[in-house]
């Protein structure tokens, strides 16, 4: 019997190594998997990666690890976010290196690595300063710059609903960066709001499906 | 200095003045700041949808106090709402649906406009803050019609609408209209035209306020909002 819930968030973080490209999905605060970050923080990977659309809030989540050190390089649209003191701090320290990327850039490349694809030619940012030193072609008469595949070691995906094979439902804008990210990883961990029995949920309303997902874990008042 | 012998449109004014020009069936994404607000001057009867980068389509007025939903934000993490027949996306498909040139118009503020239409929203390069750049280059490249809304020059006085933006662009050539604080002006082939004005404003004292060449088209109009627009849910 295939089940993908683990009983821990420990556990759902397991074996995530140093070095790791991590994708934590979210919009400013909303769609976060803050519980794996925390979980993340107590496993103790180092020199990470992260591709986000922020930079974290406050002193939990995304913006512990980033105060801990444990973040190299942070992949993002947006830092200036909410109060993301914890991320300036380590900019200003130089502590730790930013690449900023147009905010749908960075969702096509996720999306261009699930779909196996070797990159894409976009307009966006061609002609500006993002756009520097990446290759051009002018198609149809207008310039493209081009953009490679961008994938996770692992992604950290908050859900609403599982079932244990691994479907996914999510809340309103909190789905967000969720469902592309979590096509776009080799390891795919998910908290969720709640279980549900396989065959509960409507097959035309699952919004991510099973094959894309590996551990799934519930938070909160149903842990 | 030219003494002010007129009075800028307000925020809100410009916002409504801009709202004018969407047409029923648009779909439209309003930037964060002064575009936010157009959505509550869209003309009653007309029906305009909303897109919001976060992936929503089909958003609608902020909440009504008790009615807040933390799970529903908008590009400037206001909280928000959605309206009948809105439904969700995720962000690969918001900026699918941006880029692909699925919008109908993007209206967008500004620190700078050139007289080619080129577009600086995106940073100013302040060294003590790190840069961002959100969905500003997607907006800019991908919908219809790009329109900016942004008062006519800086704090100081000094032009906005310029030769050549000083600061990074966001987009060259994207730039369709302008709805400033004085004035409602096209990006054409042919240079900026201007096409409304506020009341006791001449093309003389705007040129002044303007670095390019502007002409004024023969049939330009005399811009007048309502004192204080009426904000309807949108």
């Amino acid at each position: 019997m295939i089940d993908k819930q683990v009983k821990t968030t420990a556990e759902a973080v397991a074996g995530v190594r140093d070095g790791s490209t991590v994708l934590v999905a979210g919009f400013g605060a909303v769609g976060v998997a803050d519980n794996l970050l925390g979980a993340l923080h107590e496993q103790g990977a180092r020199e990470l990666t992260i591709v986000a659309n922020n930079s974290g809030n406050g002193d939990y989540g995304l913006a512990r690890l980033i105060s801990s050190g444990r973040v190299r390089k942070v992949i993002c649209s947006f830092p200036r976010s909410g109060d993301y003191s914890a991320f300036l701090n380590a900019y200003r320290a130089k502590s730790l290196e930013l690449e900023l990327l147009p905010q749908g850039t960075i969702s096509e490349r996720m999306r261009c690595h699930a779909a196996g694809l070797g990159g894409f030619f976009s307009p966006v940012s061609a002609g500006t300063k993002l756009g520097e030193g990446k290759e051009t072609r002018e198609i149809d008469g207008r310039l493209h710059v081009f953009e490679k595949p961008l994938k996770g070691d692992v992604a950290l995906i908050k859900a609403n609903k599982a079932d244990r094979w691994g479907n996914l439902t999510y809340i309103k804008s909190a789905r967000n960066f969720n469902p592309v990210m979590a096509m776009a990883a080799d390891l795919t961990v998910v908290e969720v709001d709640q279980m549900v029995e396989l065959g509960e949920m409507n097959p035309e309303a699952v919004v991510t499906p099973s094959i894309f997902v590996d551990r799934v874990v519930v938070v909160g008042a149903n842990a | 200095m030219i003494p002010n012998s007129y009075q800028p449109l307000t925020r809100e004014q410009m916002a409504w003045r801009a709202a004018q020009d969407l047409k029923e069936g648009d779909y439209v994404n309003l930037g964060i700041g002064i575009p936010t607000l157009a959505a509550s001057y869209v003309p009653p009867g007309r029906e305009v949808i909303f897109h919001s980068e976060n992936g929503i389509l089909g958003m609608g007025p902020k909440p009504e106090p008790g009615k807040e939903d933390p799970f529903m934000v908008d590009a400037g993490k206001n909280l928000t709402t959605l309206v009948a027949g809105g439904c969700f996306v995720h962000h690969a498909d918001a900026f699918l649906m941006i880029r692909g040139g699925h919008l109908d118009v993007s209206l967008l503020g500004a620190f700078e406009v050139s007289e080619k239409g080129d577009l600086a929203n995106w940073t100013t390069e302040d060294p003590a803050f790190p840069p961002g750049v959100g969905g500003a280059m997607d907006l800019a490249v991908g919908a219809r019609a790009i329109r900016i809304i942004m008062d006519h020059t800086s704090k100081q006085g000094e032009p906005r609408i310029l030769n050549r933006c000083t600061y990074p662009l966001t987009a060259a050539n994207c730039v369709k209209r302008i709805y400033t604080n004085l004035a409602v002006i096209d990006v054409t082939a042919q240079g900026l035209v201007v096409l409304e004005m506020i009341p006791g404003m001449t093309i003389e004292k705007l040129q002044a306020l303007t670095e390019p060449k502007l002409q004024l088209a023969a049939d330009w109009q005399v811009l007048t909002p309502p004192a204080a627009p009426e904000a309807r849910a949108a």
